[in-house]
């Protein structure tokens, strides 16, 4: 069984079910993505793992344990980290500010984790006293992983990350990610950008209307005639 | 079973309000009775006039202590007789001074939408201002100067008071449209402020300017739309048909002039509540629900929202000017200083809350529980304290101020009333359909 | 140079003096309804009343000392008594708190419903203030009247205007010096101040960082019945302590917030300021001030008063609407908290 896994989740917002016994998983320093066209669940597929909406059927295992029905702040202290797709920074608060946010749930000494995420976002300890409010999109973006990273997640939730920036931006954000998978933690992440998703990811779903159409290896899925012709535009 | 009571809830609650003013009738007096109906009346016309607003449309007009009031400006306007020696002194530069300050408006206004720079219109409109004063002050003081323990005023119109209501509801009017074209576009809260801010100088406005309100001199003597009660005792036939009455002429002269105000109040709020039936279940009243519930939706499907914000402000304040007019010709007293929020604001919106926004036939029970127990909680406060602190000595300290202070256990009343309904019982008590 | 120098300080014992202490006033209360609008997201009209409530508990504890012959002259007694005025306040807004608002915000209802639920707070609130010191003017300020007497700053300087500072003037602007400084070290210096400006900004991502959201409300209703405790305290020993007034104070302590851009407390400060000396400045008779300035034959014959002292109130009123309508950002605006 993978670190983080939700299992055949059914469930939506209201009365109508958004997913169909879907089942997305994730290792300890790998990357998976969650692909498919608009409207297919991809979002509400991750955030049913971090418990944003209410599950019918189905369950959500976190390390062996069943969080089903932890609230998201309680998921938080569990150890999973959640970048939302928009608002996903405190607008009047400086860089560093936005930080110590981040970190609020621990007691220890934050200070080196602080000075990791400033290693692997060298922009944002240039920036650090500037309200996250008056920087560029890509930066911001950096603000939002660095401050979800602050309270040292074993599992990081990424609802597209690279919306709205450009692609040289987005591969840089890329190249951070697999920097942040390669010290141990568990990327599960939402993208739009199929192609240069699957590219680094370990793991790959493809969702259709709520639930699994294709599931293998990033390598495999970008092999798989298929899934090219549906859904990576050939 | 639940439609039944939902069907039969209104009635009986109206059954049940009308026993209790003959409670009143019977345990205090019957003129208490028709004292609190007539003021009842009133404040069901008012909480009428802010259901229209909240309860159709949405908004949160904290303004209505300065139409209220402005309607009864327009009681003493229309009613009084004017004052020749006060205009010889001074109506030439009063009205120069107004023509003055109202071409100051149109200068601004013009000057904004033609340089767009606010700092501008600040120079045209101070310009304007101390041009306008420097007309109107010696005017003023010529007029104030007159007489001024009995007029120092321009006096009014000397028409019948009954005119001044449909007066004092276009006073209302013509304020909030000049208001509601400057406020409505505000965020709720802001527009409750502003609306509240703009009532405050109103009555400022009513308490300073002496040469046409007396200001805290106040009006007193208004005419009366009913007989005067010494007119009656006078009369040999009204003494004959109270002694078939079996009623000392006195108390019978009182009751009658009771019962008539009671009779126009209840012709008025008939045809407004008419009026107001009638509007809510047209498609006009329909089409400002949606807007109410979903504004985006009702803009996005060609609907004019601010045109039809203004629209149904200025009918709401209307409704309340003609209430405030109402009032004064009740009181027979202008009095500016009387004017105060509590009473004259939050105490409409209590109405129209716990009686049911959205629904007129709410509104209107709002008004006469909140009244009745406005009036009546002194002398039940009163009543359950002495009740409660008759084992202590009678010349205790503590009783002594529990007693004192047994008329502000309305204001706590009220308030405990208001935030259980919002808690338990959102909708009011005859809840919108 | 003496006629300067006799302006200047009409100018300031007339204007500079008392629209300092009054502004501070402003502020202070200013600075609690931009709190509960950052922190709950509504205009609490009941914010006057809790100024009122937590003064009136402050002249209590000042009775019982003046009972016990406790003394810090030459400073008023009121001192003394205000932090049992701020824990009475304190305890309070969290008996309001979990009564009435909590179910409100677990109902997610809307900020008009929580406006209207500031009202009914009001209304009893002014009822309890009402039932338990009664509505008449209560003065208990005791102590020495005067910093400064007019008639000593004219010995001193040979000026023929005096200067003027009273006590209750001087404890008000170097109260609000600290609470303000206090307030901005909380807000920019400590986690808990931090949170609560994250909180204020961005409730869900807060909420996913673990703030924890009742303890957010409560800090800030605490900070909030300090602050009222502190401006009532205030503004009744400057004056007077009268309930009704406070109930006025509502609207000038709104202008005040809106000017200065609601969620803004910097700008709440600033925005009571403006508010305390536009107020004065408006209806300020500038002759005599002039008359120092000009030759004796240019000297004005009106007293060169833009509105009559009546209206001295209004003009708040009138700053709130002009602002509302112009700019309803405020003229600070663009700074949360």
């Amino acid at each position: 069984m993978s670190f983080l896994v939700g299992e055949n989740m059914t469930g939506g917002y209201g009365s109508a079910d958004i997913l169909h016994d879907c089942t997305i998983g994730v290792d300890k320093g790998q990357i998976a993505v969650i692909v498919g066209p608009n409207g297919a669940g991809k979002s509400t597929a991750m955030k049913a793992t971090f418990g944003m909406l209410d599950l019918r059927l189905g369950r959500v295992m976190f390390d062996g344990e069943d969080i089903t029905h932890l609230k998201p702040e309680e998921r938080v202290l569990k150890g999973m980290g959640f970048v939302p797709q928009t608002h996903n920074v405190f607008t009047s608060m400086t860089v560093e500010e936005n930080l110590e946010m981040g970190a609020f749930i621990r007691r220890d000494d934050i200070a080196s984790t602080m000075e990791q995420v400033f290693d692997l976002f060298p922009i944002l300890k240039e920036k650090r006293y500037q309200p996250a409010g008056e920087l560029s999109g890509g930066q911001r973006q950096q603000v939002a992983v660095g401050r979800a990273l602050m309270t040292q997640p074993k599992v990081l939730l990424l609802d597209e990350p690279t919306a709205g920036v450009s692609p040289i931006v987005m591969d840089e954000l890329f190249d951070r990610i697999i920097e942040i998978a390669r010290q141990g933690i568990a990327i599960l992440m939402v993208e739009q950008n199929a192609k240069q998703a699957l590219n680094i990811a370990d793991k790959g779903y493809v969702l259709v209307q709520g639930a699994n159409r294709f599931t293998d290896t990033g390598e495999a899925l970008m092999a798989n005639p298929e899934v090219r012709k549906a859904f990576l535009g050939g | 079973m639940s439609t039944l009571f939902n069907d039969k809830r209104a009635p009986i609650l109206f059954a049940g309000m009308f026993l209790m003013l003959v409670a009143v009738g019977v345990l205090q007096s019957w003129s208490v009775t028709f004292t609190l109906l007539n003021m009842c009346l009133i404040s069901a016309i008012m909480a009428l006039g802010v259901n229209i607003q909240w309860g159709y449309a949405g908004l949160f007009n904290v303004g209505v202590m300065g139409f209220a009031a402005l309607g009864g400006l327009a009681a003493i306007l229309v009613s009084m007789p004017p004052q020749p020696a006060g205009y010889a002194a001074g109506g030439l530069g009063i009205l120069g001074g107004l023509a003055i300050g109202a071409g100051t408006v149109f200068a601004s206004v013009w000057t904004y939408r033609r340089y767009k720079r606010y700092s501008y219109v600040a120079l045209v409109a101070v310009v304007g201002y101390l041009l306008m004063r420097a007309v109107i002050d010696p005017a003023v003081a010529a007029i104030e100067a007159v007489d001024p323990s009995v007029s120092g005023w321009l006096g009014g119109l000397g028409l019948p008071i009954v005119l001044a209501w449909p007066v004092g509801a276009l006073f209302a009017a013509a304020a909030a449209w000049v208001i509601g074209k400057v406020a409505l576009g505000l965020r709720s809260d802001y527009l409750a402020i502003a609306t509240l801010g703009i009532s405050e100088i109103i009555i400022f406005f009513l308490k300073n300017e002496d040469w046409l309100t007396r200001g805290v001199k106040n009006v007193n003597g208004l005419p009366r739309p009913v007989p005067y009660e010494v007119d009656l005792q006078e009369s040999s036939a009204f003494q004959g048909w109270a002694q078939t009455l079996g009623m000392p002429v006195d108390d019978a002269s009182g009751l009658f002039v009771k019962v008539l105000y009671t009779l126009l109040f209840v012709a008025v709020l008939a045809f407004i509540l008419y009026l107001s039936e009638k509007a809510l279940n047209s498609p006009w009243g329909r089409m400002m629900r949606a807007i109410r519930d979903n504004e985006t939706a009702a803009a996005a499907m060609g609907k004019n929202v601010t045109w039809q914000h203004l629209r149904v402000f200025v009918l709401g304040s209307a409704v309340i000017g003609l209430a405030g007019a109402m009032l004064v010709t009740l009181d027979g007293q202008f009095t500016p200083t009387t004017y105060n929020p509590l009473r004259y604001t939050f105490l409409i919106w209590v109405m129209v809350i716990i009686g049911g926004s959205g629904n007129n036939w709410g509104a209107v029970l709002g008004g006469f529980f909140i009244w009745f127990f406005w009036i009546q909680a002194e002398p039940i406060g009163l009543w359950l304290i002495d009740s409660l602190t008759s084992g202590m000595d009678p010349a205790s300290a503590v009783r002594a101020h529990l007693l004192e202070g047994a008329a502000h256990m309305r204001l706590m009343t009220v308030g405990i009333v208001l935030l259980i309904t919002l808690r338990f019982a959102p909708k009011g008590l005859i809840p919108e359909k | 140079m003496a006629d300067v120098l006799n302006a200047l300080v009409l100018l300031a014992n007339f204007l500079i003096v008392p629209g300092l202490t009054y502004g501070s006033q402003l502020a202070l209360g200013a600075l609690g309804v931009t709190l509960i609008y950052s922190v709950l997201r509504f205009s609490n009209f009941g914010h006057g009343e809790i100024m009122s409530f937590g003064t009136m508990f402050t002249i209590f504890f000042t009775w019982l000392f003046q009972g016990w012959g406790l003394s810090i002259k030459p400073l008023p007694t009121a001192l003394l008594a205000l932090p049992f005025g701020i824990l009475a306040t304190m305890a309070l807004v969290m008996i309001m708190d979990k009564t009435v608002y909590r179910y409100h915000r677990e109902n997610k209802s809307s900020n008009v419903i929580f406006l209207i639920v500031s009202i009914g707070t009001m209304f009893v609130i002014g009822g309890i203030v009402r039932f338990a010191i009664g509505p008449a003017d209560q003065i208990f300020f005791d102590g020495t009247r005067f910093i400064m007497k007019a008639r000593e700053f004219k010995q001193m300087t040979g000026l023929s205007e005096g200067l003027a500072i009273k006590t209750t003037q001087g404890i008000t602007i170097v109260t609000a010096v600290i609470v303000v400084a206090f307030i901005w070290w909380f807000l920019n210096k400590t986690r808990t101040g931090k949170s609560m400006r994250a909180y204020s900004d961005n409730e869900n991502l807060a909420l996913l960082s673990g703030i924890d959201p009742a303890r957010v409300v409560m800090v800030a209703w605490l900070l909030v019945a300090a602050l009222a405790a502190i401006a009532g305290t205030l503004y009744g020993l400057d004056k007077s302590f009268k309930p009704f007034t406070y109930m006025q104070l509502l609207l000038p302590i709104f202008a005040a917030a809106i000017v200065g851009g609601v969620g803004n407390p910097l700008g709440a400060i600033a925005g009571g300021y403006v508010v305390a000396l536009s107020e004065i400045a408006v209806t300020f008779a500038y002759k005599r001030v002039v008359g120092y300035l000009v030759a004796e034959e240019h000297a004005p014959e009106t007293l060169l008063q833009l509105l009559s002292t009546d209206y001295k109130i209004a003009v708040s009123f009138i700053i709130l609407v002009i602002v509302l309508v112009i700019k309803p950002t405020g003229l600070f605006s663009g700074k949360t908290l």
